[in-house]
């Protein structure tokens, strides 16, 4: 074409202007922490495993999510789910149920088979786990991963712990849990059972174990003085659910009073409800007081357990107590009435909580010791050089995943340990708040309800109360996730930015600012969804 | 093919024989004729391959044919007087952009008051709009010059405008040799446009240009002029040797050799001149005519060339630069500057005023007398003029002038569309 | 219905793209070979609705044509930033005539194409308000009453910009421009019957008439695709937040044409042969105040002492609009 000067021009020639030159603020990506992922006390990385399960890619979400807890299907049952409850979505509408999803791939895994990859390597270093309880477990799992030959040493008759000799089978059903416990020992970890660790340095010395992890729980029932008759039968909680596991089930009368307002309360009274008697559950204080789970004491008032709230045992005799009704003062504290009730009670349980048999540290030198619980340092270990301990014996909250977080953070101490080094965690990125997000870009799609069993089946066995989503479901649960303080390759700056200043690298590889082109308008920052790119100031 | 018919209807079936394939329309006297006819014809369809759109405007009809040129197509628009006034800014625009439109102007005086009969007004206020500007003296030359006019622009990629005196050739009967489909087409290749827009090869027409280029731009469209004043005889001379007369070109002279007195205007009145200049003649006056057929470019060389010789020079013209005079003299003075030669305007035939022989017979005789004043105003009612001169002088407010001369004339219910 | 529901996918539903959507799901924005048709390197004030507006619709235009596509433009923000010598932005062939006059020269665009054989190449004209609804309204109603084969989109940023923000006849009631300053007992534009062109357009009976903004690019994609089904005149005029007129953030382009949407001041619909066919129902409604207290232009409403009664008639209009156009239906799926 034979263009007139001046006035007609090539196409796409304004390229030789760089417009990056107006700019005094500049867009930067980052990366910021989901409050989900900073709530996980086992620290998962949740939206990391939600983005594969959102692409219907399972498997990699499982492999993701066990990077950091080998125990999904458990997760999904057990686990109070803190993530939940700091989940962004749950501002918007409800939050993402991240641990309904956590069940399914956990059991998806089961039913496909999946398997942990075994280690590449082997250290040569030899740690010994006192106890198969979650936190050991965990620890055992991390600590094989890693190359290093890992005994566990459990002095029950079975692996699991709590999970097993407490959490009834109606929430967690046991072939969930054989499973699990299964595929890590699969991984080449030794599990000697009705093996009780007496003397930590001497189990060490004599299996040439050159690091440990304690992992014994907290096993010994709280009990409060009650004056009580002889005929009086007063059990503890974890007695009379370690029992239920057995073949002979506690003889409990017809009548049980279980005292307490813990969840292991609500777990007792609940199965026994299941075994044709009838609970009452005394608690000193409120229900909104009270620490078991508001869930938990729902689905029990459900299944008919009865609760006397403002109530203690004053005492008890020959087929009855006497209680006496409390009254909260004006800082909460339950103060006594003076006004006393009978009530029928062929049986008390306490369910009081537990201390811990700190027996098998007896003569260890270094170690720290304050109420009942075993002090550690932030890299969880004892006084003592290469004890390391976690889970219930610790202080802090006794939960699964707490003890499941306990048990990868002292493996990856542990193996720094054996190699002589410091294991330095990597920077935490500053979270990724509410205010982050744009919520215009995501549609309303409220929660995904979980079914549950059948009230009658309920109150007669111990089939699992609670179902888990199906595949469809569980997608849709996924998608659920906003995904917050991390691209997900929405696009979005890609094409608001009015100079197309934005290099879209293709999938999985996110984009890239053109530095001469941007103007540095923010509209990209403003209109990120989850709020994944910031502006800094021009470095001049 | 020689046929009787009017001059519209003649230059309309000339378009069409150019092959036009848009073409664009907003009625207007004494255009209507020339629109209408191709109208017809394109919807009959006789004109095949063509386009022809009724807009709502000329500042449409310009536009459209813009667009339709820059998309690579043979647009034809035809306007007089306020409708060429009110698509300035696009006519403007389509020789700013190099775009090769040709445009017939059907000569008409502008308002107010409004008027609809002939007069050089409206193109001539376009004299620097970029457009090349040719004048037709008879209905023949016309038609032909419209055939000349297309090849003309798209050979410089350059709109032109084909000027026609409204009325007197756009409605008058005469007999004119309609050239044949072949004949055209073996003159008029079809259009190539310079620059296109077209997916195929993108371009970005109609920049923004700053002072960086401004000066150069339109110097480089001076240029295309001053090209155009070779090609001009050119295309004349191919122009004849397939249809075998001799029309368009810059100039023609009429008796010129011997000339004292030289006479200049442009378009049909030319007729009236060389009738009245035979009549001279006959009585032994030395005198000649010189005829601007282009008006833009303005061929200086050979304005000077003929006008050189004689002792004075009489520009007759059919348009008033109020507040100094004459336009087309102006040039006619710089195409002879440095050339001591009387010289003189006369300003005729405003609004359709009748330009008789009787009154030229007089002005040229005053001229060769050197009796003429150097404006003259042919044939101005100076008792009508005076006397409002007079009003005006007494009273300061006399309402509009029009109206009060018309009460003087005693034609105030003269009907005008 | 214009905007494409997707259910199931939540996790940025209304985003560019999703990697969760199979690639004709995406919008045309997402795609890596988009034609880019304003290139980077323009001169738009940094946050320029105007140019996102303009890429937004004629790289949906290119998709739609095949790349088979010519612009013409008026004068204006558009037209200035995008070209001035010696660099144009434009990829596609595009051609500036004038102010007023480019619905037209489209006409001519159109017509040389039939003429030539080349129906299959198809032309927007593009301009912004002042361009449209004022200097270019005769050409635009001569254009939509021929029924040329021309799609005309309108970038209304509400004000003559270029020039330095001067009152349109797009301009709203209240506003403050150049040349309606938030001066005297009533500051601002007048409340006047107002120039709706979507509207007047609707009034042509064209084949399709549309409203969008830079907002919500799945609809405005999905318009102008749908415009393109069409032959004949089309109409969509897009509100292209204008930080500079507007007195707004830069970074706020988008967010402020969302709240134009969502408080009903602006009506999102779509009409074919001059009846509405769909309206873009507000997900969330706001009051008019979230909409007009980010804008300097209108800060003479609030202050010390709030202009309680012309916010009030403010928001009637935007109540009138969610009436008129059914903006509070539940979208069908
Ligand atoms: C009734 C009940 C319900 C609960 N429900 C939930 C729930 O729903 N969700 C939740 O997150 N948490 C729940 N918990 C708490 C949770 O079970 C514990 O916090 C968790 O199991 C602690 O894990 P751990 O590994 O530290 O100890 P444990 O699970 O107690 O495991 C310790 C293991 O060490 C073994 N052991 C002890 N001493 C020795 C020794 N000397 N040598 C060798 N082996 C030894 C024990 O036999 C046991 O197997 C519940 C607790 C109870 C009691
Ligand atoms: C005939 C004419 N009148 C006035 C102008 C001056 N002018 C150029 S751009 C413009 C304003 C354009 O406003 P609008 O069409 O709303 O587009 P914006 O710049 O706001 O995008 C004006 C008044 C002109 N170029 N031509
Ligand atoms: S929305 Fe997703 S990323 Fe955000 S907190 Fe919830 S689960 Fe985590
Ligand atoms: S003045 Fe407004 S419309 Fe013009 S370039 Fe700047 S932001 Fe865009
Ligand atoms: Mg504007």
């Amino acid at each position: 074409m034979d263009k007139p000067f001046a006035i007609t021009l090539d196409p796409g020639s304004s390229l030789a202007n760089l417009t990056g030159s107006w700019r005094t603020r500049k867009p930067v990506y980052l990366d910021r922490l989901p409050p989900c992922n900073n709530a996980c006390p086992a620290g998962e990385n949740i939206q990391g495993w939600l983005f594969h399960a959102e692409a219907g890619n399972y498997e990699q979400a499982w492999r993701t999510l066990t990077e950091n807890n080998p125990l999904p299907a458990i997760m999904g049952r057990v686990c109070y789910h803190p993530c939940e409850t700091a989940c962004n979505r749950g501002q918007l509408d409800d939050a993402v149920g991240i641990n309904s999803v956590e069940r399914f791939l956990g059991d998806e895994a089961i039913k496909c088979g999946w398997q942990f990859d075994k280690p590449a390597t082997s250290s040569g270093k030899k740690v010994l786990v006192v106890g198969a309880g979650p936190s050991g477990l965990s620890a055992a799992y991390h600590l094989a991963r890693m190359g290093h030959k890992v005994e566990i040493q459990e002095a029950g008759p079975m692996a699991g712990g709590m999970m097993r000799f407490g959490i009834p089978k109606y929430r967690l059903p046991r072939e969930v849990l054989d499973a699990e416990v299964q595929r890590i020992l699969d991984l080449g970890v030794t599990l000697r059972l009705n093996t009780k660790v007496a003397n930590i340095e001497q189990s060490m010395k004599e299996g040439g174990f050159d690091a440990a992890f304690l992992a014994v729980g907290a096993h010994i029932g709280k009990r409060t003085y009650i004056p009580a008759g002889d005929a009086t039968k007063i059990l503890d909680a974890v007695s009379v659910l370690r029992s239920m596991e057995g073949e002979d089930k506690p003889m409990l009368g017809r009548r049980v009073v279980v005292y307490g307002g813990g969840n292991t309360a609500i777990d007792v009274a609940r199965s026994v409800k299941r075994m044709g008697a009838e609970p009452i559950i005394v608690y000193r204080r409120t229900r909104d007081k009270a620490p078991a789970h508001d869930f938990e004491i729902e689905e029990a008032l459900q299944e008919g357990v009865m609760i006397k709230w403002l109530s203690t045992i004053k005492q008890a005799g020959e087929g009855e107590i006497t209680v006496e009704k409390m009254q909260l003062d004006e800082k909460g504290f339950p103060q006594p009435t003076g006004e006393f009730e009978t009530l029928a009670a062929d049986s008390v349980v306490l369910a009081l909580g537990q201390d811990v048999d700190l027996s098998l540290l007896e003569g260890v030198s270094g170690l720290e010791i304050k109420d009942g619980t075993v002090q550690v340092g932030p890299n969880m270990m004892t006084g003592h050089d290469g004890i390391f301990a976690g889970g219930d014996m610790v202080p802090s909250e006794r939960t699964v995943t707490v003890g499941v977080g306990h048990g990868k953070k002292a493996a990856r101490h542990i193996d720094a340990w054996l190699r002589g080094t410091v294991y330095e965690s990597a920077p935490k990125h500053e979270i990724a708040t509410f205010d982050k997000l744009n919520l215009w870009y995501y549609s309303d799609a409220p929660k995904t309800v979980r079914p549950m069993l059948d009230i009658i089946r309920r109150q007669s066995s111990f089939d699992e109360v609670q179902g888990g989503l199906d595949e469809s479901n569980a997608l849709f649960e996924a998608r659920r996730c906003l995904s917050c303080g991390n691209c997900f390759e929405c696009d979005n700056c890609y094409g608001v930015c009015p100079d197309n200043a934005v290099i879209k690298l293709g999938p999985g590889r996110r984009f890239e600012f053109n530095y001469d082109y941007c103007k540095g308008c923010g509209i990209c920052v403003s209109e990120c969804p989850c709020g994944a790119i910031k502006m800094v100031a021009e470095d001049i | 093919m020689l046929k009787q018919t009017e001059g519209s209807r003649a230059v309309a079936e000339a378009i069409a024989l150019c092959r036009p394939e848009v073409i664009c329309a907003y009625p207007i006297s004494p255009q209507t004729h020339i629109v209408e006819a191709l109208g017809e014809s394109v919807k009959s369809g006789q004109l095949e391959n063509c386009e022809f759109i009724n807009v709502e405007s000329e500042f449409a009809a310009m536009s459209v044919a813009i667009g339709a040129s820059a998309g690579g197509a043979r647009a034809y628009t035809a306007t007089a007087s306020q409708g060429l006034l009110f698509m300035v800014e696009a006519v403007y625009n389509a020789s700013g952009l190099g775009l090769p439109i040709v445009m017939t102007v059907a000569n008409r005086a502008i308002g107010a008051p409004i008027n609809i009969w002939n007069d050089h007004s409206d193109s001539l206020s376009q004299r620097d709009s970029g457009w090349m500007q040719l004048f037709a003296e008879t209905n023949q030359e016309a038609l032909d010059l419209h055939i000349q006019a297309f090849k003309l622009a798209e050979e410089l990629s350059l709109p032109v405008m084909v000027c026609m005196d409204g009325f007197i050739l756009t409605h008058a009967y005469e007999r004119v040799d309609m050239p044949t489909q072949q004949q055209v087409d073996a003159y008029l290749p079809p259009y190539e446009p310079r620059q296109v827009l077209d997916p195929r090869e993108p371009v970005s027409i109609g920049a923004m240009v700053g002072p960086e280029a401004f000066m150069e731009v339109r110097y480089l469209a001076h240029a295309k002029q001053m090209q155009a004043l070779e090609r001009i005889p050119q295309l004349a001379a191919e122009f004849k040797q397939i249809f075998g007369r001799d029309t368009g070109g810059l100039t023609h002279t009429y008796c010129a050799e011997d000339a004292e007195t030289m006479v200049v205007a442009m378009g049909s009145v030319l007729g009236t001149i060389k009738d009245t200049v035979d009549e001279m003649r006959a009585d032994g006056h030395k005198i000649g005519v010189l005829g601007i057929t282009s008006y833009r470019p303005f061929p200086l060389a050979q304005v000077r060339a003929a006008l050189q010789n004689a002792k004075r020079v009489v520009v007759l013209e059919k348009s008033l630069a109020v507040g100094i005079g004459g336009i087309l003299s102006t040039d006619v003075r710089m195409a002879l500057s440095g050339i001591q030669l009387h010289g003189y305007t006369v300003v005729a035939g405003l609004g359709g005023r009748a330009i008789t022989r009787k009154s030229l017979h007089k002005l040229f005789r005053e001229a060769e007398q050197e009796t003429l004043q150097p404006l003259t105003f042919l044939d101005l009612d100076w008792n009508v003029v005076n006397k409002q001169l007079e009003r005006e002088r007494s009273v300061r407010r006399s309402g509009p002038a029009a109206e009060s001369i018309l009460r003087d004339i005693g034609t105030v219910a003269s009907k005008i569309a | 219905m214009t905007f494409q529901p997707i259910k199931f996918y939540q996790t940025g539903t209304f985003t560019v793209g999703n990697r969760l959507l199979t690639p004709e799901q995406r919008s045309v924005q997402s795609h890596l070979d988009r034609s880019n048709a304003i290139n980077s390197g323009h001169r738009a004030c940094q946050g320029c609705g105007e140019a996102l507006g303009a890429r937004y619709a004629i790289d949906a235009a290119m998709e739609a044509t095949n790349s088979q596509l010519i612009a013409v433009n008026a004068t204006g923000c558009l037209e200035v930033f995008t070209t001035p010598y010696p660099e144009t932005s434009w990829q596609l062939p595009w051609m500036h005539s004038l102010f007023g006059n480019a619905a037209a020269v489209a006409t001519g665009v159109a017509a040389a194409m039939k003429v030539k054989g080349r129906s299959e190449v198809r032309v927007v004209a593009q301009g912004g308000d002042g361009g449209t609804t004022d200097i270019g309204f005769g050409c635009l109603s001569g254009m939509f009453e021929r029924n040329d084969d021309v799609l005309y989109i309108c970038y209304d940023n509400e004000a003559y910009m270029n020039t330095g923000v001067q009152r349109s006849s797009a301009t709203p009631p209240a506003a403050r421009t150049a040349t309606t300053m938030s001066v005297g007992p009533e500051p601002g534009n007048v409340f006047g019957q107002g120039k709706f062109l979507p509207a007047i357009a609707m009034a042509h009976e064209i084949p399709y008439v549309a409203t969008a903004t830079v907002a919500d690019l799945r609809d405005l994609e999905a318009k102008v695709k749908r415009a393109m089904e069409f032959r004949g005149a089309r109409y969509i005029h897009i509100l292209v937040p204008c930080p500079l007129g507007w007195g707004t953030a830069s970074h706020d382009s988008i967010r402020i044409a969302r709240l134009a949407h969502e408080t009903g001041v602006f009506p999102v619909f779509e009409a074919e042969y001059g009846v509405q066919v769909s309206a873009l129902p507000i997900r969330k409604q706001l009051p008019v105040e979230e909409y007009l207290k980010p804008q300097k232009r209108f800060a003479h409403l609030f202050g010390a002492k709030p202009k309680v009664e012309v916010i009030a008639r403010l928001q009637a209009r935007a109540d009138r609009n969610i009436s008129r156009y059914g903006l509070l239906q539940k979208e069908v799926a």
